[in-house]
Order: structure tokens, then sequence, then C-alpha cells
């Protein structure tokens, strides 16, 4: 009888671990049926390296580049913004904060992650896009400008979060080792610590970039979302995500269009698993 | 004049009374060993003499630690300076995640800033020399000090020392992960190196005691019981707790 038991649940176990493999492989074959599909009628290149997006006109004109370049504009923006802050607040939670400040700063971060992106894209559009609207005497705040600010601070948490365990598992004899030639507490951070945590670090900063790529909700309300290739960082973009979430609405299952957003489905797809994985080998380079 | 000397020295972590009025007189270039069973307190006071135990949260430090001359327990003493002046060697080698050149010029780095590139390669070659590593390592120089055996890594821990001139070595341990032959090795350094440096070396070994040292001191729950002359100590201690421990009767 407990023999039975023991083989029911183990057996049990084994279905649930499968299914969830299964669904993600579901879910791929999916997104690579619907997004191939394209391709028959459209030239991938042409697809990729496209300069217009003009999905409903007659013929539809399916170039992704200016997405992509939003997309990446975009997330560029964002890492130039988080990277340092993220770093910098990580070094200060880990090595320099009392305590105290030490579990209230945490907390905060922690608070940041669980904001939702809808939340801090609403609070983005009634006051970040204003206030760049007139501190770059603009025609419209709505710009790359505006969501890259508001995506540092949704990579802030992860890269602050992570990068911190990385700095913390340095291992404290190196600190003291420093401490004994006589370095100072900053020559300790940036010529010891900071090298030994560097590929936790790295790994940070990817999985920070990774939240900041494949976000939607928060870019599609603050960025203007018009398909053009931009040519400052103060102009309106329109990111891969952005397309798809504010089309998929409108457009024809079956038709050229469906197919088209499903691709950029793929696009995006091997974008963020080229991140997670070059963030995987520097966590793995770590251990 | 002695080189390091304490007059009645305190320390407490917290509540926990650590040293317990110590007075030792350390003279120069000469080994001095550190004795006594585990938790006596000769690793604080090792680390008191350049004030490692600052990184603890919750140490109180009472009475003076006059090295030559000066008090380094005093507020305001250049901590830097101190512990140029007065190097540590830890118990597990850590050599910093970096090459074995970068390593050695570390402390030079810090302490002096921009230094041309020829200063360098002669620091790294000198102290390689002194603590007999350069003939092995003078081709790998770039390669991570991680790489390197533990007896090698010990051996670069204390040429990053050598590099930066201090007065005064503290060994923490220095042979407790390493075989007995690589001890023997480290122990031979040790006497090459008395003939520049005053050494303070904490064991809990009684025998490397015996064989390296020049002076002993003996401590247990956080007094200094007995201190003189190796040989003394050994062959006619004059505290019964001191024969005790090196008869084996406790520790």
């Amino acid at each position: 009888m407990r023999k039975l038991k023991e083989f029911i649940i183990e057996k049990l176990i084994l279905v649930c671990g499968l299914a969830a493999i299964f669904f993600v492989v579901l879910i791929f074959l999916f997104l690579l049926k619907e997004g191939l599909a394209l391709f028959k009628s459209v030239n991938p290149f042409a697809f990729i390296f496209g300069k217009s997006w003009y999905p409903i006109s007659e013929p539809a004109q399916l170039g992704i580049m200016p997405l992509i370049l939003g997309s990446l504009l975009v997330t560029l923006g964002a890492a130039i913004i988080s990277i340092p802050i993220g770093v910098a607040c990580a070094v200060y939670i880990s090595e320099v904060a009392p305590s105290k400040t030490k579990e209230i700063l945490k907390s905060g971060i922690e608070l940041l992650a669980a904001i939702p992106s809808v939340v801090l894209g609403f609070i983005g559009m009634v006051t970040l896009v204003p206030w760049v609207k007139s501190v770059f005497h603009l025609p419209t705040g709505l710009t790359a400008l505006s969501g890259s600010i508001m995506l540092a601070f949704m990579a802030m948490p992860t890269i602050v979060s992570v990068a911190e365990d990385a700095l913390y598992s340095v291992p404290k004899n190196y600190k003291e080792g420093a401490f004994a030639l006589g370095a100072t507490h900053w020559q300790t951070i940036y010529r010891v610590m900071l090298p030994a945590a560097s590929s936790g670090i790295v790994a940070a900063v990817m999985l920070g970039i990774g939240r900041v790529i494949g976000e939607t909700m928060a870019v599609m309300m603050i960025t203007g979302n018009s398909a053009i290739i931009p040519h400052s960082i103060l102009q309106p973009v329109r990111t891969l995500t952005a397309t798809i979430a504010a089309e998929m609405g409108e457009a024809v299952v079956g038709s050229e269009h469906y197919f088209a957003l499903f691709a950029i489905g793929i696009v995006l797809f091997v974008i963020s698993f080229i991140i997670n994985v070059t963030a995987d080998l520097f966590l793995h380079k770590r251990q | 004049m002695a080189k390091i000397s304490t007059n009645s020295l305190n320390l407490w972590y917290a509540d926990f009374h650590a040293l317990k009025d110590v007075n030792i007189s350390i003279e120069e270039r000469r080994i001095t060993a550190i004795i006594g069973p585990s938790g006596c307190g000769k690793s604080t006071l090792l680390r008191t003499f350049n004030r490692m135990n600052d990184l603890i949260d919750g140490v109180r430090i009472g009475g003076q630690i006059l090295i030559d001359g000066r008090n380094a327990v005093e507020p305001g003493v250049d901590l830097v300076a101190l512990r140029k002046k007065v190097g540590m060697v830890f118990q597990r080698p850590n050599p910093f995640p970096l090459s074995i050149y970068e390593n050695i010029v570390f402390g030079e780095k810090v302490h002096a800033g921009k230094i041309s590139r020829d200063k360098l390669d002669g620091i790294v070659e000198y102290s390689l020399k002194s603590v007999l590593l350069w003939d092995e390592l003078k081709d790998k120089l770039r390669k991570s000090a991680l790489s390197l055996s533990l007896e090698q890594k010990q051996r670069l821990c204390i040429a990053r020392l050598i590099a930066v001139q201090p007065d005064i070595v503290l060994m923490d341990e220095p042979c407790s992960t390493l075989d007995p032959q690589a001890t023997a090795r480290i122990e031979e350094l040790m006497r090459e190196l008395k003939n520049n440096y005053t050494i303070i070396i904490v064991t809990h070994s009684m025998q490397q005691a015996a064989r390296v040292s020049d002076d002993t001191g003996f401590m247990l729950l956080g007094e200094l019981i007995e201190f003189g002359k190796t040989q003394d100590i050994f062959t006619a201690p004059k505290n019964k707790q001191t024969e005790d421990y090196i008869t084996g009767r406790f520790g």
C-alpha cells in the first residue's frame, strides 16, 4: 500500500514536470509556425532590414528595422541610466551602508520591483512626459528618452539585487587582504571587490536589460509609438513589443500582418534568449 | 628598545572580554611565536597590531600598543600608514582574483598611485625572489594567481607584503592549510626573512613555535601567561599552566 502511494506521487510529480516542458515547447512551436508562415510571401531579409512598417497600406510594407532600432535605442538609453546607478547602489548597499539603512534600501528596491509596469507607465505619462517636453522644448514629451528613463526604473531592482548578491559573495578574506596591505575602503572596492564580482555584475546587467527589452506596457504608454527610424533619443519611437501589443487586436487572423506580428515575436524571443544565455554563462562562470 | 610593546592592553568584542591586561614586548628582527589553545585570544592580539579588529562591529580597545614608540590605538592614527608598516599573512592564502603580477604590485599602486612600468617590474622581481618563487613563476606573471598551488599562493601573499616594504610581518597560522613539506619550506623562508623583518607568528602547533621562533608567548583565556625565550619556555617553563599546555595535558 505504502509502495503504491509512493509510486503514484512519484508519477504525479513527473507528469507536472513534463507538463511544464510540454507547454513551453507548444508555445515555442506555435510561435514558429505562425511566424515562419510570413516568409512564404515576404523575404526575411526585407522583413528585418526593411525601413518602413506600414502593415495596412496596399500593398503592405513590412520592414521592422524602425521597430528594432526603436527597441535598441530605448534599451540602450535605459542601460546607460540604470547600470551606473544600479551598480553604485549595489556597492553602497553591500559595502557602505550601515545595517539599518541597508535593510530599508533593500526593501525599497524590492518595492520598486513590485510596482506593476502599467502603473509605472501611467505615472511616467503624467509626470515624466510633460517634464521631458518642457525641459527639451519638444512638440511632444512622448519620446525614446521618456521610455528609457521609465525602463531604467524597471531594470534597476534586478541590477541592484543581483549585483549586490555578487558583491556579497566575494570572499571576506579578499577584503581583509586588501585592508591589511593598507588599501582604503574605496581602493578595496574598486581594485578587489568589483573585479572579483565582475561576472556576477555582468550577469546582473544582462538580466536587467533582458527585463527592459521585453517590457511592453510602460513603453507603449510613453514612447509615442511612431514607427519611423529614430535619429535622436528625443524623438518618438515604437518598440517591437509595443507593436505586437498595439496591433494584434486589429490584425486579421491568417493575414500577412498577423503572421508578421508573430515573426516579430520570434525576433524578440531570439534577442531575449541571447541575453539570458549570456547572463547565465556569466553567472556560472562565477560559481 | 622593543619594536612593539603593549601596556595593559584590553579588548572587548561587545560584552566578551577577549584580551585582559596584556603586557608584551617584542624585539626587532626576531621571530616571536604566540601559542595557546583555540579561543585564547592569540589571533585577536595579533590583529590588534595592525588594527584589523576594527573591521568587526562592537570592538573596544583599552590600553596602549607602542610600535616604534608610537601609540597605534589612539584615535586619529593613520591606519593606511600603520598597515603599510605592519603587514599581515592570513591563515588561508588569499591572493586577489587578479594576475600574479597585479597581486604583487597591488600595494605599490594603492600607496604610490602612478609608477613607471620599470619600477613595478623591479618590485615584482625583487618580491618574488625574496620568497623564492621567481624562477618558478617568472614566465607566468600574467596568469591568474588563483591557478597556483596552496603553498605558492601563500608565498605570493608574503611576496605581496614584501612589495610594500613593511617593518613588521604578522602571520596568523600561515601554515595551517599546508602539507608538512610546504610547511617546512615556509618556515625556512621565515628564518630568511627574519634578517630584514620583525616577525610575529600565531600558531596552534607547539612544534612549529619550537622550531621556528626565538621568543614565545603563551596565552590562555585572554591573558598572556608567560613570555620568554623559546628555549626557556619549552624546557623550563616557570608557570604551571604553561607547563601543562606544552606537555600536552590540555589544549
